[in-house]
């Protein structure tokens, strides 16, 4: 086991990630910006490395800055978080040269997954479904535009090295299809420094369903059940939740998707923690949209309706254990609900909104708990993500699950800033969200 | 002729300067490219006009309603 762990992100995740190490009696480092200085993450960590400017280019993603931070701290191994450098395999490469372990997968499998277009063959070569769409990358609008005719509008126009929504844009027709392309181009070579995109048929109102896997390098796989993320913003979650309630629907419909999602694993000899997403159609049809080679956002609701801890196990296969786990040791154990409070002012279409926090006072309840990255008198600055902590509630049921959410909710008080929380108020009272039949076109429009 | 303000609808960045002086630009039309917390967000031009004056430099820390460019209006 470690010795010494350094946690290459900020925030809740951060903070999150020094939670289990500790439990574990893992030393751990810590990273910051400018910006960051007097950041939770950084004061939850035994050893604090300031690593340059504020912007993300000039500390989080500099991995000279980090690898150094490493070595001169004694770090055997980098947890990534999620998001910053958890996807970059030339990263993970320079972390395996320097001679430290990368808590996640081998790196050609991130390079794998990581590109959306080999990523759905592959899939589809593994018997998982995929979205009907371009077989790999188009050459250009021409060929775009012959696909789509056979597809059918509405069709989707994606960046190959896509993630979080980034370069995806959706066309109704052949006009709209020649200014997605030129939109999704332009911010998939802004963003990623490559142009390259697909066509994908663009599958109506669809909920959002992925599955946690967990698998180790002494070749035993599993996984860890469903999480249900249709409640979406600027094609990003909202409000995620275990188990699914379209499971309730769709007879055979869990065993089909965890099979499926085991499958790519073992075909990809995949290691670690991961999630494959899936988007499902009202008949229960599902197709496999991309597989996260890192730890989820939305892992707390796994955790609470298993008692896994993900990032322990996520350490543990990193150092070479193995899982001691079955498939037949999980269960599922009642109903767990995220909401991730989010920086933003839904009233004015989901508008980020920095700010100072003066007031933090969060609840603390049975079945409640808090993932936060954030306190009072801090300031939550335009460099970062707008994601400041994630409320988790578990329940007996999903009803249950709910009312202490909304209790939770009620309770937490954030003063000084602009936050989605009334909007988590409004959403859980919903008669459509009350019945778990929601897709991922649902929220937006509620918010215009 | 008038002058119209045009403010920046959010605290963050300018990441990208999408107009210069001088230019005639229609209303809606892209003018600056502001960047916050990942999030990319155009601020339009208000109304058919000119391009009168920039008054932000790329990479440059801006707040909420300050103002960015200046058009000239008929």
């Amino acid at each position: 086991m470690f010795d010494t762990i350094l946690i290459a992100n900020r925030g809740e995740i951060a903070a999150r990630v020094i939670r289990t190490c500790k439990h574990l009696g893992i030393r751990t480092v810590a990273v910051y910006s400018d910006a960051d200085a007097e950041a939770p993450h950084v004061q939850a960590a035994d050893v604090a490395v300031h690593i340059g400017e504020s912007h993300v280019t000039k500390s989080y993603l500099d991995q000279d800055a980090i690898l150094q931070a490493a070595a001169a701290e004694g770090a055997q191994a980098i947890h990534p978080g999620y998001g910053l450098l958890s996807e970059n395999a030339a990263f993970v490469r320079r972390v395996q040269e320097a001679g430290l372990t990368f808590i996640g997968p081998r790196p050609e499998v991130i390079e794998l997954m990581g590109d959306k277009a080999r990523a759905r063959e592959f899939a589809a070569s593994a018997g998982v479904p995929v979205v009907p769409g371009s077989d790999g990358p188009v050459d250009g609008e021409e060929e775009a535009l012959t696909i789509a005719e056979e597809l059918g509008y509405p069709v989707l126009v994606k960046a190959s090295a896509g993630g979080g929504g980034i370069g995806m844009n959706l066309a109704k027709n052949e006009k709209k299809l020649q200014k997605a392309i030129k939109t999704s181009v332009r911010r998939a070579e802004s963003a990623f420094g490559d142009p390259t995109f697909y066509l994908e048929k663009f599958i109506i109102d669809p909920r959002h369903i992925e599955i946690q896997v967990l698998a180790d390098s002494h070749g035993n796989a599993l996984h860890v059940f469903e999480r249900e993320c249709s409640v979406q913003r600027r094609h990003q979650k909202v409000i995620e939740e275990a188990p699914s309630p379209a499971m309730d629907l769709h007879d055979g419909l869990r065993a089909a998707m965890t099979k499926a999602a085991v499958d790519l694993v073992v075909a990809s000899e995949y290691t670690n923690a991961g999630t494959v997403e899936f988007i499902v159609d009202a008949d229960g049809n599902f197709y496999f949209i991309e597989m996260n080679t890192r730890l989820q956002v939305e892992h707390p609701v796994t955790e609470m309706i298993t008692g896994l801890d993900l990032v322990e196990w996520q350490i543990r296969i990193a150092a070479g254990e193995e899982l001691t786990i079955t498939q037949d040791d999980l269960s599922i154990d009642g109903h767990s609900i995220q909401c991730r409070i989010y920086a933003e002012n839904p009233e004015k279409r989901f508008m980020p909104a920095p700010g100072t926090i003066t007031e933090w006072d969060s609840p603390q309840a049975e079945g409640i708990r808090l993932d936060s990255g954030v306190r009072a008198n801090f300031d939550v600055t335009p460099f970062y993500d707008p994601l400041i902590a994630k409320l988790i509630s578990h329940g007996p049921d999903r009803t249950t699950a709910i009312e202490r959410m909304t209790g939770a909710l009620e309770r937490f008080v954030i003063g000084g800033l602009t936050t989605n929380r009334q909007m988590h108020l409004q959403v859980l009272a919903d008669p459509e969200f009350l019945s778990g039949h929601v897709h991922t076109g649902w929220l937006e429009p509620k918010f215009k | 002729m008038a002058r119209e303000e045009v403010r920046a609808h959010i605290t963050g960045t300018v990441w990208k300067i999408e107009v210069e002086v001088g230019e005639e630009v229609d209303e809606d039309d892209d003018l600056i490219i502001l960047e916050s917390m990942k999030m990319e967000m155009p601020v339009v031009a208000t109304d058919d006009g000119t391009v009168a004056e920039i008054l932000v430099e790329e990479g440059e820390a801006v707040e909420e309603d300050q103002v960015l460019v200046i058009l000239e209006v008929d």
